[in-house]
């Protein structure tokens, strides 16, 4: 029976890689700036699934959590509050399409060429059943590691290959104190406005 | 009980006892696993409505229903529920239909997509997720993504007007409640439910809001935030029916009004449950009783045949931790009930004020506190009586030279198995969960779903 023999792992990668790219470009041809949110919250949330598949149930509760529940909660919001009748329908001129094609089509060239450059991605790996799903212990490493201790490096004994000991205190300390600059930039405009105008916000 | 959950098991027992091939084993154990949780938000949410109107009643010294269903109208809710069914479902003409249509369902499917992480027992959970807090939240936050969408599809302003109330309210307040929810996970170090809950076994002085006064301070913050989180008055802004019509759901009728609602009353078990989980113990009663009544009730019943049906003894013991979750969940959102039929509604720079300068800062002082506790390790609840909370924290500890080194996982449940105290051992079902799994019950595991 063909449903015995199916992979159904395969299966379902397929099905949300599908999902992700099908709302992707659900997203570029769709002309109302508000069903442009929608797919894209739908493709990230597709592409979320694809990690869970994977095991990695950390980085998929991460992209729910910022991509999906954060970043597009502010977007519907920012959308909401600027659709005039104007935006609410989008229609690009041909010139902007031949220069998003351009842009588009010359990052997706160089993503395609960095992915087949990979040796290892080439051909599926034939000993798929010793693979390690991303396993229960990564949660406390990802934590250990933005805390300045690659805790999965400890067994490395080659002097040279232990840079990556350091782990990544510095990026995090910097992308922390950048959003807090962000925050605390959001919150003062906010607030100068609500003085000039002198009326209450109808939120 | 598999490591990640009783998927696995049900689906080997479906295959190897009835002798289903592997991928309808699979299908039918993620099938009963669904159905299990989505009648959990269904029925709940037919208890809740009852509760609500019975609660609301004697609230304001009236009845409630008394006739449906003889006796206290306890079928109320299933009459309700053919009125809505009967209802013509409207669409408005400025409707973006698209979206209007989807909105009830987007809700509806993230309030029950986050069950899929709370585990309702040792290791009752659809998928025991290392990062289950962490999921359910981020889950719980996608609910006001269909209530922003119901808003700006409707195509009316009261709708619109409650949608942005409702997504200014719910960012704001994903602050504090994201903290408050840290300092459990902290003090437990790990994020997975099943072992939150399990390290609280033991008697209620466990619990880790007994933990220290910060941790007790900081469970009303969590449910300040929570309720605030799940929409529910004084935090109502996005319906506020007596400013709005109805707010986000005015153009709504029929099944997608009652999906809404499907979708909040589910939402208010899941936060009661979470709290339930992250302070009150899980689904440990406080006296832990549950293991040897259980282990003595088969016991008896079976003429001192007891060590034989250890994983019936297990079932019955996970039964009860059930019961009590259930339990503890029914009487937060019975308090939340309470809050709203007593409170008024709060106006919106109210609402912000009692987040930015009460519950942001309450949260922040809260976890500065817990962490200072347990950095010099003050006394908690739990000395005072002398049982120990359970050894499960995640595989990184630190070692006495300060080095880092992993534990053995096996090792370690070997420790808590074989050194356990004699009431510890008896107390703590994951201990009998444990053995039961040697023996291989699969008759328990199939129940366990």
């Amino acid at each position: 029976m063909i449903l015995a023999a199916m992979d159904w792992h395969a299966f379902f990668f397929w099905m949300f890689s599908l999902l992700t790219c099908g709302f992707a470009v659900a997203v570029l041809f769709s002309n109302n700036v508000v069903h442009m949110a929608f797919y894209l919250i739908l493709s990230l949330g597709a592409s979320a699934g694809l990690f869970f598949l994977a095991g990695a149930e950390f980085v998929g509760a991460m992209q729910l959590m910022i991509y999906v529940g954060g970043t597009l909660v502010l977007v519907i919001f920012g959308v909401m509050l600027t659709a005039q009748s104007r935006f609410v329908s989008m229609k690009p001129r041909s010139g902007e399409w031949v220069v998003a094609l351009g842009v588009g089509g010359s990052l997706l060239f160089m993503l395609l060429l960095a992915a087949f450059n990979v040796e290892d991605w080439r051909t599926p790996n034939p000993l798929r059943a010793t693979v390690t799903v991303a396993d229960t212990q990564s949660t406390s490493q990802i934590g250990l590691a933005f805390a300045g201790v690659r805790a999965d490096k400890l067994e490395q004994s080659d002097e040279r290959l232990r840079g990556g000991m350091s782990g990544y205190l510095l990026p995090f300390v910097i992308v922390s104190v950048h959003l807090l600059v962000v925050l605390i930039g959001a919150a003062y405009m906010a607030r100068t406005k609500r003085r000039a105008g002198a009326s209450e916000v109808g939120l | 009980m598999g490591e990640r959950g009783p998927l696995k098991p049900v689906a080997e027992f479906f295959e190897q006892t009835l002798h289903f091939p592997i991928w309808l084993a699979y299908l039918a154990a993620a099938t009963i696993h669904c159905v299990l949780i989505i009648n959990v938000v269904a029925i709940g949410a037919l208890i809740f409505i009852w509760m609500e109107r019975k609660i609301s009643g004697r609230i304001q010294d009236r009845l409630g229903p008394t006739r449906v269903g003889g006796a206290f109208g306890w079928l109320q809710t299933l009459a309700d529920g053919i009125k809505l069914i009967a209802k013509e479902d409207v669409t408005p003409g400025e409707a973006d239909v698209m979206l209007f249509k989807l909105a009830p369902y987007i809700s509806f499917a993230a309030s029950f997509c986050a069950y899929i992480a709370l585990p309702f027992s040792d290791g009752w959970v659809a998928q025991n997720l290392n990062s289950a807090v962490f999921f359910v939240l981020a889950v719980l936050g996608l609910e006001v993504f269909g209530v922003i969408l119901a808003g700006y599809a409707s195509g009316s302003k009261w709708s619109l007007f409650g949608a942005m109330r409702e997504a200014a309210q719910v960012v704001s307040y994903e602050v504090p409640l994201g903290i408050c929810v840290v300092v459990p996970v902290f003090i437990c170090g790990t994020m997975n439910l099943v072992t939150i809950g399990n390290m609280q076994s033991g008697l209620f002085t466990n619990w880790l809001i007994f933990n220290d006064p910060f941790t007790f301070a900081l469970f009303w913050v969590y449910f300040t935030c929570a309720v605030a989180s799940v929409n529910r008055a004084p935090f109502d802004l996005a319906e506020a029916e007596s400013e709005l019509v109805a707010g986000f759901h005015t153009e709504y009728s029929g099944l997608r009004w009652s999906f809404f609602f499907m979708a909040e009353y589910g939402s208010m078990l899941l936060v009661s449950g979470l709290a339930a989980i992250l302070f009150f113990g899980g689904w440990h009663g406080p006296i832990p009783i549950a293991g040897p009544t259980a282990t003595t009730l088969v016991n008896v019943l079976s003429f001192g045949q007891g060590e034989s049906l250890v994983g019936l003894s297990t079932y019955l013991a996970n039964l009860m931790g059930c019961i009590n979750f259930l339990i503890k969940g029914f009487v937060g959102v019975t308090v939340m009930m309470w809050i709203r039929w007593t409170l008024p509604r709060l106006r919106i720079d109210q609402v912000m004020t009692t987040c930015l300068k009460y519950c942001v800062p309450l949260a922040a002082l809260c976890f500065l506190g817990a962490m200072f506790w347990q950095l010099f390790d003050a006394p908690t609840g739990n000395d005072l009586t002398g049982f120990n909370r359970g050894s499960q924290t995640e595989s990184w500890v630190e070692t006495a030279d300060g080095d880092l080194q992993q534990d053995d996982p096996a090792e370690a449940a070997d420790e808590a198995e074989g050194g356990g105290d004699g009431v510890q051992a008896v107390a703590d079902p994951s201990t009998d969960r444990k053995t039961a799994d040697r023996s291989g019950g699969s008759v328990e595991k199939g129940g366990a779903g």
